[in-house]
């Protein structure tokens, strides 16, 4: 069983983050992971995507075309990848900064305000976790547990930011699991 | 040490101080930068040294001195980095240096980009600078792999008294996956009796490539080429995937290009189509015979490579025109993805042979 | 009956292929003395250069390391860093120094690498057969400069001794004069000197050797000293430029 998702936004809303912590809570849960960046010249304001890999088997490409997940946190990143998501994926749009619907009826499409609840858990920087959040409860790839501890590590010693961060992806993943899937 | 989640950059940085390699030359260039940040904040944690260079040109003259002073040291660098290396890694193969040198490599000619390719193969395995040398160079396809070879590296390095290169493409130096550190056990190597680390009882060792009486530079030659045959016939090292059942075609593949074949291969199996690889992971020595035998099993081949062709070569070498060699190439920083292998595959298949 | 002249415990017995009225086996003479001196002949490393010196690693009976033209300053520091215990000099000509290795002189010295480079300056590239250094005087004919050095297309000479001394990092850096007996005896002071602040690992030290290339500048070795004494002298003057306890001094 493989599954793999392409995590894509502007650079500076956190995107490898939530890559890495997905990838790191994967091989806390015993799996092979890969964490696939994309790098280019710009360190702030272009595009950056991840693409995150969890496996029961030794991964073969770490280079994904077509993902079972996508979650894209600005509309050019749903402009290019929505296209190649497998049929049945999932697809997490935010749908803060993204006014489009999703471009694919084949595949469970999840509406979440990202920047929104983060603004509400008390900064709009923890939209990258409320997206994540969003990912883990729809597609249950790993437990929300694992990723808090995985949260705790990341942000070691900074209580504040652990607990907003752990209330953030609780919140998308809370929200992934009623209805969403309409504007 | 348990396992740990690792850039590939990271994990050589790390491979090499779980080596015992605590000194550390080096120039940032994308995309292996995070190799000499890794490292400058590492190595002092160990009582190790870390030195920016000013150019790679210096990094590389750098490491030439510290292994002619008997201590384990290695330099990275990308491409147009490993270019301006060339000079000194000609001087450490004449004068029998042991280091180990990173090409994490990107797209050429030139500047170039900065994304992953496999366009540097021919420089590296034939010699990277002048003269009548080698370079022991070594190819993984995983985080893992690469820090293993890594650690092998100072040890080949050490017994053969030659340059070693870890050779890995963008993606090996920028993807993350688990790594894990074992235990290993220390190898008995020679004793650095050569080196210039003060003449303290024995007569003053002299470190240089320079013969001008031509007779004693063949005869270095002479040497030099024996050596490259005992690294040949001990130090080939390949993997076969998918080859235990029989395939209509074997794939040639290196690095992370032949992990993606490996996806390519799963997904035609669930079309009941049978493909074999044969991945080299020391790309000199170069396993010829693994690669004739593992091709002889095949109606054709096909060589897979992130370059307009250059380890087809040595494919070609090894299956001696006893069946068809293709080509598959993507280059400048484009990965194909599995799907664009299988339907190159497919094509090939369908042709009449 | 007592000895009172002999060669020097670091220094071999080959004979060196030096041209008669080169000083280049003057200099060496004062590098094999004074590793007796201070009894480093064990702990020495020394790095050649490509040049006439490139076989200095026959003549000094010390560890030697022989390094790509320009580079000798970055194996120095290979060296030095992989061992500070160990004593650790470079012997470069001008085109070796101050050509094709200014990147290496430049940084190593900035970087303050515990070194000892010792620069014989003659003035032309000796080993290739008298063609222009960097360090090659306004007018001087070699052979890529027939017409004489045209500093309109090829720039003034380098003075490295003063280029050197306006680096911030603490260094000693002096330009001396191998053409006279008192000369020869002044240099001696000053490259002791040099010597003891790394021993002492203080800094960074560099010593500019004036020196005559007969040979190449067609000139008879005693004619030779006076050209050195009349052309060389004059544009390259005589002194100590930094010191790690003044900072620049000239």
């Amino acid at each position: 069983m493989q599954s793999e998702v392409i995590m894509a936004g502007f650079g500076g809303q956190g995107i490898m983050l939530i890559g890495k912590i997905l990838a790191y809570a994967g091989m806390e849960e015993g799996k092979e992971v890969s964490w696939l960046p994309s790098y280019g010249p710009e360190m702030r304001g272009g595009t950056a995507n991840c693409t995150v890999v969890l496996s029961d088997q030794p991964i073969g490409s770490p280079v994904v075309d077509s993902p079972f997940g996508l979650v894209v946190l600005n509309r050019p990143s749903l402009d290019r990848f929505a296209p190649n998501l497998k049929r049945n994926g999932i697809l997490i749009i935010n749908k803060s900064l993204i006014d489009v619907l999703s471009p694919r009826e084949d595949v469970d499409t999840v509406y979440i305000p990202c920047n929104d609840i983060a603004m509400e858990c008390g900064t709009g920087k923890a939209a990258n976790m409320v997206a994540l959040g969003a990912y883990i409860g729809r597609s249950q790839i790993v437990k929300l547990e694992t990723v808090y501890e995985q949260i705790k590590s990341q942000f070691s010693g900074n209580q504040k930011l652990i607990s907003l961060n752990m209330a953030a992806l609780k919140k998308g993943y809370d929200l992934s699991k009623k209805d969403q899937t309409s504007v | 040490m348990a396992k740990k989640l690792m850039k590939g950059c990271e994990a050589l940085g790390e491979a090499a101080i779980q080596a015992g390699c605590l000194h550390f030359f080096g120039y940032p260039i994308t995309p292996q930068t995070e190799v000499p940040e890794y490292l400058s904040r590492r190595l002092p944690e160990v009582g190790g040294v870390y030195v920016q260079a000013e150019s790679e040109v210096a990094a590389s003259n750098m490491i030439y001195g510290c292994a002619a002073a008997g201590v384990r040291v290695f330099t990275s660098s990308s491409s147009p980095g490993i270019s301006l290396m060339a000079e000194a890694v000609s001087y450490m193969a004449g004068s029998q240096l042991p280091v180990v040198i990173v090409n994490i490599v990107r797209g050429g000619p030139g500047l170039g980009g900065i994304l992953p390719a496999q366009s540097d193969y021919w420089q590296a395995t034939r010699g990277i600078g002048h003269g009548d040398f080698r370079v022991i160079v070594l190819a993984p396809s995983t985080v893992q792999e690469a820090a293993d070879l890594m650690i092998e590296a100072f040890d080949l390095a050490d017994q053969y008294r030659n340059p070693v290169m870890i050779i890995g493409d963008g993606i090996i130096g920028q993807m993350m996956e688990p790594v894990e550190f074992k235990k290993r056990e220390k190898k008995q190597l020679p004793e650095k009796i050569w080196a210039a680390s003060g003449a303290k009882g024995r007569a003053a060792n002299k470190i240089h490539s320079l013969f001008l009486d031509p007779v004693k530079l063949e005869q270095h030659n002479i040497f030099l080429k024996k050596k490259y045959d005992e690294v040949e016939k001990n130090e080939q090292r390949f993997e076969l995937y998918n080859t235990e059942k029989p395939y209509d075609l074997l794939i040639v593949a290196y690095g992370t290009m032949a992990r993606i074949c490996k996806t390519s291969i799963a997904l035609l199996q669930e079309e009941n189509i049978s493909i074999g690889l044969a991945r080299p992971i020391s790309l000199y020595p170069y396993p010829y015979k693994a690669i004739q035998e593992a091709a002889r099993k095949a109606k054709q081949v096909l060589v897979v490579e992130l370059s307009m062709g250059q380890m087809i070569d040595d494919v070609r070498l090894a299956v001696e025109g006893q069946r068809p060699v293709h080509f598959y190439g993507r280059s400048g920083g484009m990965v194909p993805s599995p799907e664009e292998v299988c339907r190159e595959l497919k094509r090939i298949l369908a042709q009449k042979t | 009956m007592e000895a009172i002249f002999s060669r020097p415990k670091a220094m071999s017995s080959t004979i060196t292929h030096y041209c008669p009225g080169c000083t280049h086996g003057i200099i060496h003479r004062l590098i094999g003395e004074l590793l007796d001196e201070y009894n480093l002949k064990e702990k020495t490393v020394g790095v050649a250069p490509v040049g006439c010196a490139v076989l200095a690693y026959n003549y000094l009976d010390v560890d030697f390391i022989e390094a790509a033209h320009g580079r000798a300053p970055a194996v120095a520091t290979g060296v030095k860093r992989g061992r500070p215990d160990l004593f650790v000099f470079t012997y470069q000509g001008d085109g070796d120094l101050a050509s094709i290795g200014m990147g290496e002189i430049i940084h190593a010295a900035n970087r303050g690498e515990k070194i000892s480079v010792v620069f014989v300056n003659n003035a032309i590239y000796g080993m290739t057969g008298g063609q222009m250094a960097p360090t090659t005087l306004p007018q001087q004919v070699t052979s890529t400069c027939p017409q004489g050095r045209d500093v309109q297309t090829a720039g003034f000479p380098i003075r490295m001794a003063e280029l050197l001394s306006s680096l911030q990092t603490d260094s000693f850096i002096a330009r001396v004069s191998s053409h006279s007996p008192r000369n020869v005896i002044e240099a001696k002071k000053v490259l002791k000197r040099a010597f003891g602040y790394q021993v002492s690992g203080r800094c960074f030290t560099l010593v500019e050797f004036l020196s005559t290339c007969p040979t190449n500048w067609g000139l008879p070795p005693k004619k030779a000293t006076e050209w050195l004494e009349q052309n060389m002298i004059p544009y390259y003057p005589l002194g100590i430029f930094k010191t790690p306890e003044e900072g620049k001094v000239k």
